[in-house]
């Protein structure tokens, strides 16, 4: 069980928190610190080492590729229950939303697609913005590691995108002053971007990453990009061990694309976050492939890097599954069930590498159904790990 | 008073030490792997218990080997009654927290302990583990006459504070005090644990059973607990009820009830009660579940000793236990397959125990289950 | 907390010297054991009053409280039991000390009478009042609770063999109202058990296993879980077994009990346990015979008894003529053979059992259409007729 909670423990910072708001009483709480936030954590939905998981498959090919991790999980016995939610893409109205939104609160972790949000009028907050927002889920992790043998532009890439995942241009505050002039608020505060410095360095010291570099246009946006910079060196100074440079975000993207190598973990602001990661996917062979992590202080959610709909090759089997497969690969890891992640990552890792069972956006033939097949025999042939 | 004080304080700081752990934050990274076993086989601890618990183990482990079900038993004799022979505490709780699971006979409790200890080893068992949450899924078996029909409801109870805290002294002779404490944190986490088994098991409905009219700051909190939590679960139905009007209601009209969450005394009673409108202790199956760990055990905890060694007693509860562990390893085929052949025993009813009605002997219940079983054809099959 | 333990001890001290005293008066020569003949210490036992007319405190009570106490008298007066009624209002009163509470007349009546007969209460919800159960029991010290269920003849229930009494300890225990909240989110109830109390409800509930011819008594605890508290009451009643050698005493857990009750109610005569056990088990006892409108009830204590009827008031039915007033005349007939009117008794009952087992006249809550009015005219006649 200890090690379990080892597993579990949160960040440095986490902790901190939770030793700063047990050492006080719930009266001192109360009546000395006014501005402490009490949310009372909702325990996980973890029961005699099975774990509830929320399950929003979204629209377009989301809901196929949750069938194939749920059979996935299934032959690799993996202890997870999923909790299917869908939310209707035609409802104007966000009764399935919230319930989605509770139903993640309540277990804790969730797996997810794109959700569509089919409203256009302006004051509609996104529906994947506002799971993200209403969660506090304010940092995104991506990780973007090549596959030996697919065909990609650059090899042997190894880096981590961490990304402010809740404010600065995603802020959705847009309106027309004057006719014909719209103005588009960025909004960057100092928690936020202290939050999610502190996590970087975090998670590098943890995963033994040497250098991170703080990715912004300070030199135009001086004032907000200029905080979140302020912020990311002033943190680096209590990690001396660790490496910290920054870099312009047009230059970033121009080194990404010839030396991508020099690059270990990155951090940036949200709208910069989506652009780089998009550029990392295209780098190692396209959409289909890496796996996003979202992290809040309580609530975690695992998707696909890119966060498309994929509706063109919705229902037609060609869906590359490898991405959310990724997803429910992280989540395992996330969980503390390091074996059945393993072990997954490994059949993958067969199918995509070595049987070269690609599907049509990695260049192959193979259906959906094949990829999935082939990493199922893998497993079966490997591990029967009933539990 | 000084003892209140200490205990208190013990049972304060395990509410926020136990707090940590639910705090769900961001693990970033999870290097350490919990220790998984490298083969195939799973093994689960076996503690027989007292009483008849041994020839119902046997029993087990009979229809076990006969299936080759990839199961391997870690046996600890684990017993109150008998100090001297009895395993460790640690080595027992070990042993579970490893393989997460166990298959559990019932452990007396004598009335009193030689070392004059209020804790008995069930209770210390059950907070080493922090075994929280008591499940006992009560459903009328086809084969079994009942005064009952349609019975099907599951009582979650939780069972690690209320009144067994095992608090008790007699400040003034003649006049004992007993503590029943309540906290807010393990009220919410026993609410969570009913809806979120009312949701993973499409249930309906969950009733609060409580006595807040009367105990308005104990089971208030109790209750309010699991109003809190409801909130967060739309989509189901939530009722309270006074423990009293509950019983009453349980033995006129049970199939008005779903899942039950229960505070620890309460839950022990509408258990029983309950698992005697279906056919008594011998053929309820139960659970208690930890975050990590889980202990199968049968439904009613009563150790049976009046029939040791004659033969007598009924395998289904410990067979249906079983067959619950089975399903929560992922082996869900012979799980399956050793409910449906325990079913089909007790529908054909031509061998049947005594305390169903019959006059067969444990053991030729479990030939019949073993005759019944329906071995899946390929042991791949036990990963569908 | 350290008032109430006082408050408790005071309490104790009176109640050791007072059953010291009362032990002291009943030893005589005639019986050198020292043992209590008779638990029934108010002077409304023995024969003493047995021809004069009686004096009897009733409650009507609330909602179809007045029209069932009605019935009830209106059967009395047919088998001419020697009671003279006097009816009290008992609908709280701002006292001096500004709290409401029961009227000063209604205690004083039960105080003279030492006998009364209650109809439904309704507790206002709400705060600052407290159920109003719980204030009579207090005032008159009502310590044991008495609840005869048996199946009825005429009334077909899953269950068709229950004979069981139960007792209940109904002043302490988990009901002591002892409660705090020691930090956020942790809150405290103390359940007291007293040797003094359990010992009154142990010898009470032997005594009445005696008198009334009963077999067995059966002491339900959870002393396997509450070692000291529990394990007090046990004691208690082993000690009290002893005493009553031709009863026989057997011990029982909670839960078993619970599991065999429902599947053989015939394995028990007379059970007897702390308060919040007592509350569980009549009540289901009375669902197996078919509700509380069949179950009478009975509060025995110091400063006298009180019977009852513990069904709800039943507000919608209130005034139509169509409640069931069988749970009150039997919590009468219990009040008679308290006082040893067991010939009125007896008749009254055969009379109400005849009544519902020919069902010819049974009210809505039994399956009939019958008014109230003609189930109670149907009872007097057959009082008169045999």
């Amino acid at each position: 069980m200890t090690s379990r909670i080892i597993l579990r423990a949160p960040t440095a910072l986490g902790r901190q928190l939770i030793r700063g708001q047990h050492t006080m009483s719930a009266f001192e709480m109360q009546h000395k610190t006014p501005l402490t936030k009490r949310i009372d954590p909702i325990p996980v939905a973890m029961y005699g080492g099975r774990q509830a998981v929320s399950m929003l498959p979204g629209g377009g090919i989301g809901p196929e590729l949750m069938s194939y991790v749920r059979d996935v999980f299934k032959y690799a016995g993996a202890p997870v229950d999923f909790e299917t939610v869908d939310i209707d893409p035609n409802s104007e109205s966000n009764d399935d939303l919230d319930y989605a939104i509770t139903s993640i609160k309540r277990n804790g972790v969730a797996i997810k697609g794109n959700i569509e949000t089919k409203s256009k009028s302006a004051e509609t907050l996104s529906r994947n913005v506002a799971i993200r927002n209403e969660l506090d889920l304010y940092v995104n992790v991506l990780h973007c590691k090549s596959y030996p043998g697919l065909p990609a532009r650059q090899k042997n890439i190894d880096l981590m995108i961490i990304r402010q995942n809740t404010e600065g241009e995603y802020a959705m505050l847009e309106h027309e002053c004057i006719d014909g002039v719209i103005e588009s608020m960025k909004v960057v505060t100092a928690s936020n971007s202290e939050r999610v410095a502190r996590f970087a360095f975090e998670f590098a010291k943890r995963n033994g990453r040497k250098k991170i570099t703080t990715i912004h246009k300070a030199n135009i946006m001086k004032l907000s990009d200029g905080l979140f910079l302020e912020t990311s060196k002033r943190i680096a100074k209590e990690y001396p061990e660790i490496e910290h440079n920054e870099m312009i975000i047009d230059n970033c993207c121009m080194q990404l694309v010839s030396n991508p190598h020099q690059f270990d973990v990155m951090l940036m602001t949200n709208l910069y976050g989506s652009i780089v990661s998009n550029v990392c996917c295209g780098l190692i062979g396209g959409a289909g492939l890496l796996s996003g992590r979202n992290y809040g202080d309580h609530y975690a959610i695992f998707e696909p890097a890119t966060r498309n709909t994929g509706k063109a090759i919705a229902g037609k089997n060609v869906a590359n599954p490898i991405a959310m497969l990724n997803a429910g690969i992280d989540m395992l890891h996330h969980l503390g069930h390091v074996q059945h992640a393993d072990l997954i990552t490994k059949a993958m890792v067969k199918t995509i590498c070595e049987d070269k069972i690609h599907t049509p956006d990695l260049g192959g033939t193979a259906k959906s159904t094949d990829v999935i097949q082939n990493i199922i025999d893998y497993i079966l042939t490997v591990d029967v790990r009933p539990w | 008073m000084s003892v209140i004080a200490r205990n208190v304080n013990r049972l304060a700081l395990q509410v926020i030490s136990s707090s940590v752990r639910s705090i769900h934050c961001t693990a970033a990274n999870a290097t350490a792997g919990i220790e998984e076993r490298p083969d195939a086989r799973t093994s689960c601890t076996l503690i027989p218990g007292d009483g008849v618990g041994p020839e119902l183990m046997h029993s087990v482990q009979e229809v076990f080997k006969a299936s080759g079900i990839p199961v391997d038993f870690e046996a600890y004799f684990f017993s109150e009654v008998n100090p001297t022979l009895s395993a460790p505490l640690d080595v027992v709780a070990n042993s579970i927290q490893k393989n997460r699971v166990c298959l559990k006979g019932i452990l007396a409790s004598p009335d009193y302990s030689n070392t004059g200890e209020l804790q008995t080893l069930n209770m210390k068992l059950r907070n080493a583990l922090d075994l929280y949450a008591n499940v006992v899924h009560v459903k009328s078996l086809s084969g079994i006459k009942s005064r009952h029909e349609n019975i099907d409801c599951v009582i979650i109870r939780e069972q690690t504070e209320g009144e067994y805290s095992a608090l008790e002294h007699e400040g003034v002779k003649g006049v004992v005090e007993c503590l029943k404490i309540v906290t807010a944190k393990k009220s919410l986490r026993i609410a969570k644990f009913a809806f979120d088994y009312a949701t993973k098991n499409q249930r309906r409905k969950v009733t609060a059973v409580h006595k807040a009219n009367i105990m308005k700051l104990g089971d208030g909190l109790f209750l309010k607990s699991c109003e809190d939590m409801a909130k967060l679960y739309p989509k189901i139905e939530f009722e309270k009820m006074i423990v009293d009007n509950c019983t009453m209601q349980m033995v006129s009209k049970p199939q008005q009830f779903d899942v039950m969450v229960t505070p620890n005394l309460y839950g022990n009673i509408v258990d029983n009660l309950a698992c005697g409108l279906v056919g008594g202790a011998g053929v309820v199956a139960g659970a208690s579940y930890s975050a990590n760990a889980v202990v199968f055990e049968p439904g009613a905890r009563h150790t049976y000793s009046e029939a040791v060694g004659k033969n007598i007693a009924n395998p289904t509860a410990m067979l249906l236990a079983a067959s619950k562990m089975l399903r929560h390893i992922n082996l869900p085929v012979y799980g399956d397959m050793i409910r449906n052949a325990v079913e089909k025993v007790i529908r054909d009813g031509k061998v049947r125990t005594k305390d169903i009605g019959g006059q067969s002997s444990t053991q030729e219940f479990t030939y019949a289950v073993i005759a019944n079983l329906e071995i899946p054809k390929a042991a791949k099959a036990a990963a569908v | 907390m350290v008032s109430y333990v006082k408050n408790l001890i005071s309490g104790n001290l009176k109640g050791k010297i007072w059953e010291k005293l009362s032990k002291f008066l009943q030893k005589n020569p005639q019986n050198p054991s020292g043992t209590s003949k008779n638990v029934r210490l108010s002077p409304v036992s023995g024969s003493r009053y047995f021809s004069e007319l009686k004096k009897c405190t009733i409650i009507p009570g609330d909602g179809i409280g007045p029209e069932i106490s009605e019935a009830v008298q209106k059967i009395f007066d047919a088998a001419k039991v020697p009671i003279e009624w006097e009816s009290v209002d008992v609908t709280p009163v701002r006292g001096p000390d500004g709290k409401f509470g029961i009227p000063q007349a209604a205690i004083d009546s039960v105080n003279k009478n030492k006998i009364g007969l209650k109809g439904p209460l309704m507790t206002p919800v709400g705060k600052g009042h407290r159920s109003l159960n719980l204030a009579l029991r207090k005032e008159f010290n009502l310590y044991a609770n008495v609840r005869p269920c048996r199946s009825l003849e005429g009334y077909k229930t899953l269950y068709d063999n229950v004979d069981v009494i139960t007792i209940r300890e109904n002043t302490e225990g988990e009901y002591s109202g002892i409660e705090h909240e020691i930090v956020e989110g942790v809150v405290q109830s103390i359940k007291l058990i007293t040797e003094d109390a359990s010992m009154r409800v142990a010898e009470f509930a032997f005594q009445y296993a005696k008198d009334n011819n009963r077999k067995k008594v059966t002491a339900v605890h959870k002393a396997n879980i509450m070692r000291m508290s529990d394990g007090l009451f046990l004691r208690c009643c082993r000690e009290m077994a002893k005493k009553y050698p031709d009863v026989k005493f057997e011990e029982r857990y909670l839960d078993t009990v619970c599991l065999n009750m429902v599947q053989d109610p015939s394995l028990y005569d007379v059970l007897v346990m702390p308060n919040l056990y007592g509350d569980i088990l009549s009540d289901m006892c009375a669902g197996l015979v078919g509700g509380l409108g069949l179950t009478p009830s009975g509060n025995i204590g110091i400063n006298g008894a009180l019977f009852e009827s513990v069904h709800g008031t039943a507000p919608d039915i209130a005034g139509q003529d169509k409640a069931n007033p069988t749970a009150l005349l039997l919590s009468a007939v219990m009040m008679l053979r308290y006082m040893n009117l067991n010939d009125h008794a007896d008749k009254i009952q055969h009379a109400c059992f005849d009544t519902i087992k020919e069902a010819k006249y049974l009210t809505g809550d039994l399956g009939g259409k019958a008014k109230c009015s003609e189930f109670t005219n149907e009872i007097c006649r057959k009082i008169t007729q045999g």
